[in-house]
């Protein structure tokens, strides 16, 4: 048995069974990422402790004939900007390096309630805010299908972490495609779901009305399993929604035929890679021999998506990061007087593009600009989320690429911050307007590197999401593919 | 309004009091009655150790969210229904962002654009009549969250400062009037006027030494200069941690203004806004330490909280909880009960369960002694000064209070038929609050018995034939004199009512 290969119902169908022990499964991954880690940098911290004792209780529940949770056993690495009870939560910066919540955010408790069992902290850009993880204040994350590529950001770690099969199931959180875009450089399956479908609570905020948690993973089913435990209310969440959870498995077999796709040309106008247009109008053909219809559709606001997030985001995060004073669990620079303890405190501990974002932020939201940038771009964002209202009128799915390329490499972007920012140009829009969108591998390039097919559906239509993606895989198998490394 | 009018000196001196009108805004910061945070589920409650009443989430721990306590919205309503304000169907939460150490989050959840209570007003009036009954006008109230405490070294020391954060997180409601009060009289009265309904509608235990009713004043003058109106520089005054203090302070802040002004002449364009504290100790205003510069507190929507939609039918539904209002019971008191104003005033400004008990008494009398003149004044002649003297001197509540207001009204109308006089009847009562003894019990304790008439005469007789000095006088035009003769017939008969005594000696003798 090719333990790290299996998808995640057969390991919960094998430890389930007994073939395997909880014991073992996990091992085995946390052997993995000690071969792995040292090459990738995927972890930042690995639980091997407290994941060898709740492996060790899935075992006793399972020999004491105790029924056991939708993902009893099921290894799961967690973005290190989610709150582990316990277990050090850095988000990625040397601010939060010695921080220990006492809590465990709701996912987390959830997926531990559901038997899933966290075997590591992946490696983020700090705070979320990078698309390529160099701006992890530790090391970056490599890609796995070449080292000298970055994995994506910001969660490039948790997807560097399925691709390289260091566990079946990550998690990561998506602000303007940080789960989909290092899913697509990793060719791998990422959900950002709707806003307000899974909670946020105990996840470090970069940008509270963009940030979403969501499931990383091989397949679209593995997803949809995943999913099942993540979404839902939470009452420690105002801004999570009380909308029923769908029976995401139960969609997954269902036929495409029906299925309206639309497709929006400024997806497929300059910027776009002639490899990555390629590969995913090839994906398109699988479709429509599955029985979905193509429609062509206007999403003519999103085209000012990157820079109405430009605004937003680091808005929100002025405020957000303003917790990080040196007053309480951050690290604290050695000052004289208040005023010299935080400004030290935030030059030292916080990195660069933290520090830029910061100001960007606070010059954005001060008086006399609030009107210029913050409104103005909340009333794009609205005008974006009336487009997608408009277009789902008439189809069912968005479909596009992830990323207009593939994985770049290390230190291509360092002179050009924006080209950097171009990397979202796809991906922000499901954020600004809420809507649930997906990113599946769908071929590679010449260089052997990954290519991603973004799906985007209606607000709290997963269930569409995952039936499409799943029904693609079932003619592919791009998602099966495995790294050399 | 001329806000760069040049004055010389000589126009300065030539200001006199007539030509100053005192200009005051307020805002009051009051804490609601709750018992959690706004934010979260920790206690509220006043003195505990420091930091043991706090969680994750009012520490502002990473990945923590707020959730709104519903009945902090529902106390804000009910005090904006009270204060006759506008209640917003739509309200939502804002994020004041400063660092300080006493506020975790490096911002403040508050309500910038759309708060939970929009414009109103608050009848102020004066018993003495100092000024005329007027409205107040109401700018808004918004909810928001309080920060921690921080307790610096004061002792030169240099000691690391120290905070306490049981208090953030508690709701807050910030009351903003207009700057629409005209003397320190009427800021006073506002603020006592705003303390009382707030008792009686329960928000509030408005404790100011526990700083559950918090008050700050912005102050300047407009001088009249020769038909031309000038605006002095507006003042924050902090800290007026007492009603008292808030007089004193927009006082002292008036006088001070006239004195610099005619000095230096700045008007309200020449100068920035200034905060000052005021010092209770040394009865003055000072200069605070914070800076001048005007601070941006980059507010935006809090995207961690989503709007409060509230209609029109949940407010009517708070709206009746509201029973009573302090301007309802006064007009009450005086139509029903004739009192007058200041007796009204006396009943009403000791809350709600003082003015139950009195109109018990009073509705009591009313039906047991018909006869009598004003039951309404008597019982609150008795309320104010026997019942409210028990309480101040106890420092107890008048739930407390041993005799119920249907014994009091029933003592008071066996006062009134006659049976003992009001001396006897204060003996009465006292025995009652001493021994917990119902009325008949302490009657009867005391030993007083209704004396017939056959016994007053024979008394009376008595006692003129001891006293023949006496009644010369008496005869001789001195008719005062007979008190001595009252006192006489009580020694030998406590239980004689003095007045059938005169009565009595007096024709006896056939004055």
């Amino acid at each position: 048995m090719q333990i790290e290969q299996l998808s995640v119902a057969e390991l919960v169908e094998h430890i389930g069974k007994g073939d395997l022990s909880a014991a073992q499964c996990t091992e085995h991954f946390l052997g993995q990422i000690r071969d792995k880690n040292d090459d990738n940098g995927a972890f930042l911290a690995q639980c091997d402790q407290e994941a060898a004792d709740a492996a060790k209780q899935i075992d006793a529940s399972i020999a004491a004939g105790k029924s056991l949770g939708p993902l009893a056993g099921l290894p799961v690495a967690v973005k290190d900007g989610i709150c582990t009870a316990g277990v050090t939560t850095t988000a990625g910066s040397k601010m939060l390096s010695k921080f220990v919540p006492p809590y465990d955010a709701t996912i987390v408790s959830r997926l531990k309630d559901a038997g899933a069992i966290v075997i590591g902290k992946t490696n983020m850009d700090e705070f979320a805010m990078g698309s390529s993880n160099e701006n992890s204040a530790f090391h970056p994350a490599k890609n796995p299908w070449n080292h000298d590529h970055v994995p994506g950001g910001s969660s490039g770690g948790s997807a560097t972490a399925v691709a390289a099969r260091m566990a079946p199931v990550a998690i990561g959180s998506d602000t303007g495609g940080s789960i989909r875009q290092p899913a697509s450089f990793c060719g791998i399956t990422g959900l950002k779901p709707t806003y307000g479908r899974v909670s946020r609570y105990g996840l470090i905020a970069f940008a509270s009305s963009l940030d979403q948690i969501g499931p990383m993973t091989r397949s679209a089913e593995d997803c949809a399993l995943v999913m099942q435990t993540l979404a839902g209310h939470d009452k420690k969440d105002s801004t999570s929604a009380p909308v029923d959870v769908a029976d995401y498995m139960a969609a997954l077999n269902k036929p495409l035929a029906g299925l309206k796709i639309g497709i929006c040309k400024q997806h497929f106008e300059e910027g776009l890679g002639d490899e990555v247009r390629a590969k995913v109008n090839e994906a398109i053909d699988v479709l429509k021999s599955l029985g979905a219809s193509t429609a062509e559709i206007e999403l003519p606001y999103t085209q000012y998506g990157i820079a109405a997030y430009y605004v937003i985001a680091p808005c929100e995060a002025s405020s957000n990061l303003s917790r990080f004073d040196g007053v309480r669990y951050t690290n604290r620079a050695a000052a004289e007087g208040l005023e010299e303890m935080y400004s030290k405190t935030r030059a030292e501990f916080f990195g660069e593009e933290v520090k830029k974002r910061i100001l960007l932020g606070t010059h954005a939201l001060s008086s006399g600009y609030y009107d210029a940038y913050y409104l103005k771009a909340s009333k794009v964002r609205r005008m974006i989320k009336n487009d997608y209202d408009k277009a789902f009128e008439s189809v069912d799915l968005i479909l596009g690429p992830t990323v207009p390329t593939t994985a770049f490499k290390f230190n291509q972007h360092a002179a050009d911050p924006l080209a950097m920012y171009l990397a979202d140009v796809y991906t922000v829009a499901a954020n600004l307007s809420g809507v649930p969108a997906l990113s599946i591998p769908c071929g590679f390039d010449s260089a052997g590197l990954p290519i991603g097919l973004q799906l985007q559906a209606r607000r709290f239509d997963e269930a569409t999401l995952l039936q499409t993606a799943h029904q693609y895989q079932t003619q592919t198998d791009w998602h099966q593919r495995s790294p050399q490394s | 309004m001329n806000q760069t009018l040049e004055t010389t000196p000589a126009q300065r001196d030539a200001v006199t009091d007539a030509d100053v009108t005192l200009i005051v805004g307020l805002e009051v910061h009051v804490q609601l009655d709750t018992q959690s945070k706004l934010f979260c589920n920790c206690s509220t409650a006043y003195g505990a150790d420091a930091n043991t009443q706090t969680c994750p989430v009012c520490t502002g721990m990473p990945g923590t969210l707020p959730v709104i306590n519903e009945r902090a919205l529902e106390l804000a309503i009910k005090t904006g229904l009270a204060l006759n304000c506008k209640i917003a169907n739509y309200t939502k939460w804002d994020r004041k962002n400063y660092f300080y150490p006493d506020l975790p989050k490096g911002y403040q959840i508050s309500q910038f654009d759309k708060p939970i209570c929009g414009e109103g007003h608050l009848t102020i009036s004066d018993a003495k009549a100092a000024f005329e009954t007027r409205d107040i006008q109401i700018e808004r109230a918004h909810l928001e969250e309080d920060a921690g405490k921080s307790i610096h070294d004061e002792t030169g020391a240099k000691k690391p400062s120290k905070i306490d954060l049981n208090r953030t997180g508690t709701p807050l409601l910030e009351i903003v009037t207009k700057p629409d009060l005209r003397s320190a009289e009427e800021a006073k009265a506002f603020l006592t006027e705003l303390k009382l309904i707030l008792t009686y509608i329960d928000v509030s235990d408005c404790n100011m030494q526990e700083g559950s009713l918090r008050c700050d004043g912005n102050v300047n003058l407009h001088i009249n200069v020769d038909g031309q109106k000038i605006a002095t520089p507006i003042v924050e005054v902090k800290n007026l941690n007492s009603f008292r203090a808030a007089e004193r302070a927009i006082a002292y802040e008036a006088a001070r203004q006239l004195r610099v002004w005619k000095k230096d002449g700045l008007g309200i364009a020449d100068a920035p806004k200034q905060t000052r504290g005021w010092d209770d100790a040394n009865q003055k205003t000072t200069k605070s330490r914070e800076k001048e510069d005007a601070a941006d507190y980059r507010y935006f929507p809090d995207p961690d909280l989503i709007a409060v939609e509230t209609t029109d039918q949940e407010i009517n539904a708070i709206a009746a909880t509201i029973e009573y209002l302090p301007a309802k019971l006064r007009t009450e008191l005086m139509e029903d009960y004739s009192l007058e104003a200041y007796d009204t005033e006396v009943i009403v400004s000791q809350g709600i369960g003082v003015v139950k008990y009195y109109k018990t008494v009073a509705d009591f009398l009313t039906k047991s002694a018909s006869g009598l003149k004003s039951p309404g004044k008597t019982a609150s002649n008795w309320v104010a000064q026997e019942v409210l003297r028990y309480l101040n001197e106890q420092n107890c509540e008048i739930g407390d209070y041993p005799v119920s207001g249907g014994q009091l009204g029933e003592l008071l109308g066996r006062i009134a038929k006659g049976d003992f006089d009001q001396t006897r009847g204060k003996d009465v009562l006292a025995q009652m609050l001493e021994n917990g003894a119902n009325l008949e019990a302490a009657v009867e304790k005391l030993g007083i018995k209704t004396v017939d008439a056959g016994e007053v005469e024979a008394l009376c007789q008595q006692i003129i034939e001891e006293n023949q000095g006496v009644i010369e006088q008496i005869k001789g035009g001195k008719v005062q004199a007979v008190g001595s003769l009252i006192g006489k017939a009580k020694k030998l008969n406590p239980n004689i009512n003095p007045n059938l005594v005169k009565e009595t000696i007096l024709k006896q003798i056939g004055i």
